[in-house]
């Protein structure tokens, strides 16, 4: 009972999805249109199982004094102070850039900032993971070598300026060996999704149901 | 007699009067009479013709096509303003403005793409067409009832192709279940990255370190993050019986809740549910780059031997296998995301490319249908390259021999991606 009533759900449900493609009919669209509903309730139960999960294991380091038990603090603060001031103290919602309040003040200079630090450290990660990539040991990487300073330059204006050449050939480049591998991978894909999803449905792929599953 | 004096003088001096003023230029007593006369054909435009409705096809009942006939003198109508009510309703307040066509452009439009003026099943509508000026003057033209209602059709013509090729497919992928469930040997051709996972689960026992393991920061509607799922199981029922640490950070609070089910019953299925640690799977955070920003702290303070990234990544891809390259850790790393592909073949020492990804679980597990399904997208692909060399050919002979055979072609297997 633990192991079929999930999977004739997925049956069923996967089976009316197929069909729900092929028909227009507003049944057909409502039918879509309930399942799909379901998703944000099941995000938000989930949500606050995860929350409990990060709260407990936080806790256990606090209480435990583990390694780095510190950092633990660092985590539980702001996970319940940045609610509290929005929900429970309302008025830290107001203000705007000009007189901020806590709670935007919070989310401006800090949560957005260290975001956006996150995110700037990939322009020097794709450095590093450009050198790495174009060093020259075989026939191969220096083909691969040659072909990214060329669509490189080929993106800049001084590759126009070198001669009308190189644009072109970098756009050629990408549009046709480059773009050719890349519809053969997602080729590939498409049919890995239909086969996964068919496993699932068809009961033959169930470690997806844990404990259910066996 | 006297009466009869003046009255002959008064009728020359009438009928001089306007001649005189005309051929003097002061015309001013006539002014705003001759004005009038003249500018009003300009004032007025001229007003659409007759208004056309049909049903729209393979639509959920939600759609009508109107056109309506442009007006015989154009001149002067900056676009037209299509109104709707539905039958039978009176008064000017009724009508809803559902269209702004401007002048020029094609006068056939799909009524009903607008939530704020969705069309009903069923129902009748009469609509009406508006000459605008650019001033935002309008000019009706008559009221026109629809000749019919919009419904929703059971099939969609347009996707019968869609539908024999999936059925095809659907078709092969069994008949391999089927063959590999009768015992049939199939040759699997070997992965490197697959192959990996046991030696860099044995790297981390042999080192004492723990395993990461980080399944996408995807949904789990995402098919990637599902077959990361399937593989997290496998991967987690070899470390149980090593009793290597595992971590499982989670983006997704339902993806966290099924994974913590995957690895429970991986290590009850190995014979260690007291090994199993269940702090080891846990949720982090849905913000991307705060949960890059404590994967990535996990890795410098913890140092795990082995990181597995198999799932759905975006931008972090880098920013989480760089730092893991920087940690000394073996990396294996698998998405069906062509654009982070170049980044994990540059950091990782294993990368599983696309479909790799969702073959990895039928490697590890070896179970004959899982197989069966592999052997059947290999079918699947088969059939498709035999399109790709065939249109080749054909493209060859068209530019040879100046046919069509690669159009016909094309027809035959391919479906407008817009309607």
């Amino acid at each position: 009972m633990k192991r079929t009533v999930p999977l004739m759900i997925v049956m069923v449900g996967g089976i009316l999805m197929i069909l729900q493609y092929f028909i227009p009919h507003q049944i057909s669209q409502t039918v879509l249109a309930y399942y799909t509903d379901w998703t944000p309730i099941i995000l938000a139960f989930a949500l606050i199982l995860g929350v409990g999960s990060l709260t407990r294991i936080h806790s256990h380091k606090i209480r435990r004094k583990s390694k780095n038990w510190q950092y633990s603090w660092a985590v539980l603060i702001p996970l319940y102070l940045m609610p509290v001031l929005a929900h429970i103290w309302p008025q830290s919602l107001g203000g705007g850039m000009d007189s901020p309040s806590i709670f935007h003040f919070t989310f401006m200079h800090v949560q957005v900032s260290i975001q956006a630090t996150m995110f700037s450290l990939l322009a020097f990660y794709i450095a590093s993971a450009a050198f790495r990539a174009f060093r020259a040991k075989s026939a191969l990487a220096t083909l691969l070598l040659l072909a990214a300073v060329v669509v490189m330059l080929g993106q800049v204006p001084i590759g126009a300026l070198l001669g009308k050449w190189l644009p072109e050939t970098g756009l050629w480049i990408l549009r046709y060996p480059n773009l050719a591998a890349k519809r053969a991978i997602m080729l590939g894909v498409g049919f890995g999704m239909l086969a996964t999803n068919l496993k699932i449905i068809f009961g033959v792929e169930r470690n997806w149901l844990g404990g259910a599953g066996k | 007699m006297r009466k009869n004096w003046i009255v002959v003088p008064a009728l020359m001096i009438l009928l001089l009067l306007p001649a005189l003023s005309v051929a003097q230029g002061v015309d001013e007593i006539l002014t705003p009479a001759a004005e009038e006369q003249l500018e009003e054909p300009d004032s007025w435009l001229d007003t659409p013709g007759a208004v056309t409705v049909r049903d729209k096809e393979n639509d959920a009942g939600d759609k009508l096509v109107v056109s309506f006939e442009l007006p015989a003198d154009t001149e002067g109508i900056f676009a037209y303003n299509v109104y709707r009510r539905f039958a039978g309703e009176v008064g000017e307040d009724t009508w809803s403005l559902i269209e702004v066509i401007p002048a020029g452009e094609p006068t056939e439009f799909i009524d009903g793409y607008d939530p704020e003026f969705p069309v009903e099943p069923g129902v009748l509508y009469e609509y009406r067409v508006a000459s605008a000026t650019v001033d935002g003057e309008e000019f009706f033209g008559p009221i026109f009832e629809a000749d019919t209602v919009s419904a929703g059709e059971i099939y969609h013509t347009g996707k019968t192709r869609v539908l024999i090729a999936a059925g095809m497919f659907i078709f092969l992928i069994f008949y391999y279940f089927g063959k590999a469930q009768r015992g049939a040997k199939m040759y699997l051709r070997p992965i490197a990255g697959i192959e990996a996972i046991d030696e860099a689960i044995g790297r981390a026992t042999e080192m004492g370190k723990p395993i990461l393991y980080v399944p996408g920061l995807s949904s789990i509607a995402d098919v990637a993050t599902i077959a990361s799922l399937t593989i997290l199981g496998r991967v987690a029922k070899k470390i149980a019986q090593y009793q290597t640490p595992l971590i499982v950070p989670n983006r997704d609070p339902i993806v966290y809740t099924v994974a913590e089910e995957v690895v429970k019953q991986a290590y009850l299925e190995a014979g260690r549910p007291d090994a199993y640690d269940p702090d080891s799977v846990f949720f982090l955070t849905t913000s991307q780059f705060a949960f890059v920003a404590g994967v990535n702290g996990m890795m410098m303070r913890e140092k795990p031997a082995t990181n597995f990234y198999l799932g759905m990544f975006w931008a972090e891809s880098l920013l989480l296998a760089e730092t893991g390259s920087l940690s000394g850790a073996i990396q294996i790393a698998g998405t069906d995301a062509v654009t982070q592909l170049p980044f994990f073949i540059t950091t990782c020492d294993y990368t599983l490319i696309g479909e790799e990804l969702y073959a990895a679980s039928a490697y590890l597990g070896r179970e004959p249908k899982q197989i069966g399904a592999l052997k059947g997208q290999d079918a699947c692909k088969a059939i498709i390259m035999t399109f790709i060399t065939a249109a080749l050919i054909f493209g060859i002979i068209d530019v040879v021999a100046n046919t069509h055979i690669l159009d016909w072609l094309r027809d035959l297997v391919t479906s407008p991606i817009i309607e």
